[in-house]
């Protein structure tokens, strides 16, 4: 079950109130997106924590509603 | 841990077999026929790096499947593990392998050699 792209995008602004987004959908399918994340949440954290975090945002979406976002994470420099 | 990740019987195994074995992916398929499109390029990065590694095909069971994901609190497949630590899936495998990162975490395991 496909996700839209704006839902997507809403529900990573409310987990990353600050962050710079942005979102490609890879295969324009509404299934398979990319995501690039610039946040001060990610500071100094690894990159698998980092995704978590992301993951956490989309309440159990990924992997299920979700099947493909590529993540490129990073705090702001 | 929580009283019901002791009481799992799929995560004791998933923590002895990431304890057993230095380098081994979680995926879909067999390393030899990968059934989805990021465990195969997971696959050809190790197949690259030239480092032995145990594949172990999620597809065959659907408690490993919805286990591994759970256990390592990750929603996705492909995850690797090196020398019992939780790496990452597709996507991270691939930026640290772009980086080199990947390649000198598993020479300093003595993993592979420079």
């Amino acid at each position: 079950m496909p996700m839209s792209q704006p839902d997507l995008e809403a529900a990573l602004r409310e987990g990353f109130p600050d962050a710079e987004i942005e979102i490609t959908d890879l295969a324009g399918d509404g299934d398979h997106y990319k995501a690039r994340i610039v946040s001060t949440a990610f500071k100094g954290l690894p990159r698998v924590r980092q995704h978590q975090l992301v993951y956490a945002s989309l309440k159990g979406k990924m992997g299920g509603e979700l099947h493909a976002l590529a993540l490129e994470t990073s705090a702001p420099s | 841990m929580s009283e019901t990740a002791e009481a799992n019987p799929v995560h004791d195994w998933i923590a002895k077999s990431v304890a057993e074995h230095p380098v081994i992916l979680f995926m879909k398929g067999e390393p030899e026929q990968p059934r989805c499109g990021f465990s195969a390029v997971t696959v050809q990065i190790l197949d690259h790096l030239g480092v032995e590694f145990v594949g172990v095909d999620v597809l065959q069971s659907e408690p490993l499947r919805e286990g591994i994901k759970t256990f390592s609190d990750w929603p996705t497949i492909p995850q690797l593990y090196v020398k019992g630590e939780f790496v990452g899936g597709c996507d991270i495998v691939k930026e640290m392998f772009q980086s080199g990162e990947l390649k000198t975490l598993l020479t300093e395991q003595g993993l592979i050699t420079a």
